[in-house]
């Protein structure tokens, strides 16, 4: 577990993501950011974007609107004012 | 004396009643369950913000903390936010909360100090308009879904009357959901920012970096701290409502219960006593003959 990164992704209304993953990438204020495990403490807003959570093979995506990311020594936070999971379509 | 009609009419209403008052209490029952899971899947998203903010409010102190979080210096101006439900049948519920708001308003204003009252929920406006009729900045209803495009513009008012400098300190006053039959009237302070003692220091002894900086992020999540809290506030008073409705109905419903048993036994001895009397009369009938 040393090498995985813990996630959480909360909305007012519920926790849509809990876990441990490999890396995520967010869009913050400033530009969009990768986090891995072990990532220097920071804090920063959201803007309108997407969130995406990759575990070995495996990528979540969500749809955020605003909100925030914490990064510190536990692992990363987004509060998100409103999220929701993309659907994937088949190709 | 009533006639036997009119008990057999009396015994139907109250079994009518019971009727509903199951009814009731059964629907009450399955919103219950909704409300908690809401209130408690709220409640990471809260807590974490809490922390969040407990981070932030340790490196931003002095003159640049912002006015939500430190208040304006003084304690003069009070709003009370009283916050029920929109409607009764539900016991002590909607009372406790507006009694508990009462006493803190009373004693404020026993103080000197200036208080406004917003209510949310047409039960508290109701209960408190003829004593604080002219106290009140706004009224709003709770309406069906809960979420937070029902608290943005309770939030809003707030926030105008504190940037208009008519408010220095806001109180929330809601029902705690500590159980399923305990539901306790509490108040939380909202401006100036309480910031948990408890929040445990998750940097790790690193430095943070901010971006934009710390003070930046502080004043947009301050606002957004206070929507949060009064959200989770309501859900929480939403599930109380209906639990303790649910307890209200349940006694209505064995209330009833009783009182039909002894409606029914009144009856039936009423009915043997005419019974009795016209058999009386018959025998001493035919006995004249």
């Amino acid at each position: 577990m040393a090498d995985k990164l813990h996630v959480s992704l909360v909305t007012p209304e519920k926790e849509l993501f809990a876990g441990d993953v490999d890396q995520v990438i967010a869009p913050g204020s400033e530009g969009e950011f990768g986090v891995l495990a072990g990532h220097a403490p920071l804090m920063t807003t959201l803007t309108e974007g997407t969130v995406t959570i990759l575990n070995g093979d495996q990528k979540r995506m969500f749809q955020v609107i605003g909100g925030f990311a914490d990064v510190n020594a536990e692992g990363i936070t987004i509060l998100a004012e409103r999220a929701e999971e993309y659907v994937e379509t088949v190709h | 004396m009533a006639s036997l009609k009119d008990m057999r009419n009396q015994i139907g209403s109250v079994k009518a009643t019971q009727k509903i008052t199951k009814a009731m209490q059964m629907v009450a029952a399955a919103k219950l369950k909704r409300a908690q899971d809401a209130a408690e899947n709220a409640r990471p998203y809260a807590k974490r913000m809490a922390s969040v903010i407990a981070n932030l409010a340790k490196g931003v102190s002095g003159d640049a903390a912002p006015l939500l979080l430190a208040g304006t210096g003084s304690t003069q101006k009070h709003l009370v936010v009283v916050a029920t439900a929109d409607r009764g049948l539900a016991g002590g519920f909607n009372s406790a909360i507006a009694r508990a708001a009462r006493d803190h308003i009373r004693a404020l204003l026993a103080e000197g100090k200036t208080v406004r009252v917003i209510t949310v929920g047409r039960k508290g406006r109701d209960q408190l308009k003829r004593l604080f009729g002219e106290l009140f900045v706004e009224s709003f209803e709770l309406g069906k879904a809960l979420d937070l495009t029902t608290v943005q513009p309770i939030a809003e008012a707030i926030f105008k009357e504190f940037d208009e400098g008519r408010a220095d300190v806001v109180t929330l006053f809601y029902s705690q959901f500590k159980s399923v039959i305990s539901q306790v009237p509490a108040a939380k302070q909202l401006i100036p920012a309480q910031i948990e003692a408890s929040a445990e220091d998750t940097s790790g002894g690193a430095v943070y970096s901010y971006e934009p900086s710390e003070e930046e992020i502080l004043e947009t999540l301050l606002p957004r701290n206070l929507t949060v809290q009064i959200l989770s506030s309501l859900l929480e008073n939403n599930a109380g409502f209906y639990a303790s409705q649910m307890s209200a109905m349940d006694n209505a419903t064995r209330n009833a219960g009783e009182m039909i048993n002894a409606l029914n036994l009144q009856y039936n001895r009423k009915r043997q006593a005419q019974i009795t009397t016209e058999l009386i009369e018959i025998i001493a009938g035919a006995e004249a003959l």
